[in-house]
């Protein structure tokens, strides 16, 4: 049995109760065994005791990340369940949720068994979304029953949207009965097809082909229709326009069922970051305009949007250094969304504990996992982040297998200095 | 003569990356370079010893010509690598070739390739200069340089022109090099077309956006129309090339809106009786066999400037 933990002198972010105060946890048996303001009474302590000083810190409930890839099954030269929840534990995440464009996808429970049985011995609680079509071709249903028995949480055909509208509703009725979330990649094919950045001025200067806005706006007001016709939840992944978060918020105040994230980069760069053709700032859908991203930011501060997922999408040389139209979409995110998201709160545009629920609080309830409290009885799923930490975020440091940030090289402020993982550290700096 | 200040490239990726004084002072080169194509011996040693490599992913016919006929009358050793023989059907990255180009020692690699920015991948991974013989719909820059060299030999002076650059907006990386360079040199550069084929941004660019050809053409000095791919009836941006012959075309009716001088270019080939008129093309107000001897002229100037020029 692991030794218990005490953290003391941290300052407590707990949206769920509301808890935002100077005190100390005590972590026990893998769960939260008692919490308070202050100092706890001595007494009440086991003798045998890890003290951790938390003074000038936050803990949290830990992270939660409802988008990442973590490339195995078939592309474990990018990442693996491994090298990608080491990733994550030292980003300050307990668990992520993996999208099913491995190599193959998972859309049968086999592909979901393998996942699972990576997962066991990682770094972070892996939760395996499944297809919501077989091979995410967007024609027939993935056998939902199957896959939610085998461990699936949710199902996406994330990078490749369900065209097909009548595919949509049946995936969003069929979801409910097997207890599956639904998360859609929002995108019409027919206008982004070939596209490679934002379409506009930048587009045009670099002589490549655009993806408007438009293309992610119209499927969100289709697939809001179906989640408002069927009276199902829906989730809605990397929202990325201003477009889409008016759609968003319109539907919410008709009271649909709908939840949506964004990344990190959708409210931290705009298209200017493509530059001369730099593909790590190439992604799907792509970097937006000023405009976009300032509605984005006004979202996640009024609540339009519930969460923020990295959308981690980690690639190698291979695949990014090539000409900008070739290379692949994606980016890594697991070590940077922490200190990103934390600038929204210097900002002033959202409160600590508004972050904890953007990164939290908000995935586990999407989601429908444990976590995302500080309750006496819950996992021990912590983390604890230092706000003031200054850091070069340095690709040789980095956990994941793969180099593709463009943030790589910048100085990033706020940083998770301990994660823990069912009362057992997986991340200590 | 010292180059060096008046013109401190080393690459051409693009008219983008050079200022107005820089494109005038290739223009004066290329024009004193015109007369050694006039000569019954059409050879100066100015880059004796240097090794140009003509890099051709997509076919080329004037383009790749042109540049092999320049670096050749500047006594330059020059070796031509086509798509068709290259390793890049081999599956060999931008990269990898670039990094297998340099081990050999070349001095120039003039580059044309289906993929925007290349050029520039290519110039990070190289010693070499780096010249742009057109990057899918980012820029060609020599084309450009030769249509301005053109203009300017016909008109004196590019500043205060009305420049009517007409048709496939979008995809013509000639249309942008254009627009860059004329707005540059102090022209008003209108363009028109389909709206399907007009891209967002082409304002940001410098350029006017007129509702229709008539407007672009009215008045204007130089008149230039651009090739229209036949697979743009695909994509679909257009309904088919009779349609836009009909609405789009430059024809006679339409020239006589241009000023009575007016000139009309087109960067060739030519879809005759398509985006241009046969008549027009062959008759007394076309400059485009002119662009084409520029096209040598122009080369010349930039192969020496950026390689003989110390």
């Amino acid at each position: 049995m692991e030794t218990p933990i005490l953290i003391e002198n941290a300052r407590l972010l707990d949206p769920a109760s509301g808890l935002d105060g100077t005190g100390y946890l005590l972590v026990r048996d893998g769960e939260i065994a008692l919490l308070g303001n202050g100092a706890p009474a001595e007494a009440a302590l086991p003798a045998d005791l890890r003290r951790i000083d938390g003074s000038g810190c936050w803990l949290t409930p830990g992270l939660i990340d409802l988008h990442v890839h973590l490339r195995e099954p078939g592309d474990e030269h990018k990442e693996t369940i491994a090298s990608g929840t080491a990733a994550a534990a030292a980003g300050g995440f307990t668990a992520v949720a993996c999208m099913p464009n491995t190599r193959p996808v998972n859309d049968s429970p086999a592909v979901t068994a393998l996942i699972m049985a990576a997962a066991a011995q990682a770094c972070a609680r892996v939760y395996p979304v499944g297809a919501i079509s077989l091979g995410s071709k967007g024609e027939t249903l993935a056998p939902f029953g199957e896959l939610a028995r085998a461990g699936v949480r949710a199902v996406s055909d994330d990078g490749c949207p369900v065209s097909n509208s009548q595919l949509m509703r049946r995936a969003l009725e069929y979801a409910g009965d097997h207890g599956l979330l639904l998360i859609s990649h929002p995108e019409d094919e027919s206008l982004s097809r070939n596209g490679v950045m934002n379409e506009g001025d930048i587009s045009t200067r670099l002589g490549l082909r655009g993806i408007p806005p438009v293309a992610e706006e119209i499927m969100i007001y289709r697939d809001l229709a179906l989640a408002e016709y069927t009276g199902r939840p829906l989730h809605l992944a990397h929202v990325s326009t201003g477009e889409a978060v008016a759609l968003i918020r319109r539907a919410k105040a008709r009271g649909v069922k709908v939840t949506a994230e964004t990344a990190p980069h959708y409210f931290t760069l705009t298209e200017e970051a493509v530059g001369d053709y730099d593909t790590r700032a190439k992604m799907n859908p792509p970097l937006r305009g000023a405009a976009d991203r300032a509605a984005i930011k006004a979202a996640l501060a009024d609540g339009t949007l519930d969460a923020i997922a990295t959308d981690h999408a980690p690639h190698s040389g291979l695949e990014k250094d090539l000409e900008f139209e070739l290379a692949a979409n994606g980016i890594i995110g697991l070590e940077s969304s922490l200190p990103l998201s934390l600038a929204l709160v210097r900002e002033g545009l959202i409160t600590p504990l508004r972050l904890v629920e953007l990164l939290s609080t908000n995935p586990a309830r999407i989601l429908g996992v444990p976590g995302g409290r500080l309750a006496v009885g819950e996992p021990a799923d912590l983390t604890l982040i230092d706000p003031q930490r200054k850091f070069i975020f340095r690709a040789v440091e980095l956990k994941s297998r793969s180099r593709n940030s463009p943030f790589l090289d910048w100085e990033l402020e706020g940083k998770a200095i301990l994660t823990v993982l069912a009362g057992r550290i997986t991340h200590r700096q | 003569m010292s180059s060096g200040q008046l013109f401190p490239h080393k690459h051409i990726l693009g008219l983008a990356q050079l200022r107005a004084p820089e494109i005038d002072f290739i223009l004066q080169t290329a024009e004193s370079f015109k007369e050694i194509s006039q000569r019954s011996i059409k050879k100066v040693p100015t880059l004796r010893g240097k090794t140009v490599i003509n890099l051709f992913f997509e076919p080329s016919t004037r383009t790749r010509l042109s540049f092999e006929i320049a670096a050749k009358r500047m006594s330059a050793d020059t070796f031509n690598i086509s798509s068709a023989g290259s390793s890049a059907v081999k599956g060999e990255t931008m990269v990898d070739t670039a990094r297998n180009l340099a081990a050999m020692n070349p001095d120039c690699i003039i580059i044309r390739h289906s993929r925007s920015g290349s050029p520039g991948l290519l110039a990070c991974h190289i010693g070499a200069s780096v010249i742009n013989a057109g990057d899918g719909a980012h820029e060609h820059p020599s084309q450009a340089l030769l249509d301005l060299m053109t203009v300017r030999e016909h008109k004196g002076e590019i500043a205060g022109l009305k420049v009517a650059i007409i048709g496939d907006i979008t995809h013509s990386r000639v249309a942008h090099s254009n627009i860059i360079g004329f707005s540059k040199m102090g022209a008003q550069v209108r363009v028109a077309g389909p709206a399907t084929l007009i891209p967002p941004g082409i304002a940001a660019m410098g350029a006017v956006v007129c509702p229709s050809v008539r407007e672009a053409v009215r008045d204007a000095d130089v008149v230039m129309t651009l090739r229209i791919q036949q697979e743009r009836q695909l994509d679909p941006l257009l309904p088919s090339l009779r349609e836009y012959a009909i609405f789009y075309g430059i024809t006679p009716e339409i020239i006589a809106l241009a000023r009575p001088d007016a000139i009309i270019m087109h960067p060739g080939p030519i879809n005759r009786g398509v985006e241009l008129d046969p008549g027009l093309a062959d008759g007394p107000r076309s400059v485009i066999l002119d662009q084409v001897t520029n096209g040598v002229a122009v080369r010349m100037a930039l192969l020496y400037l950026i390689m003989g020029g110390e």
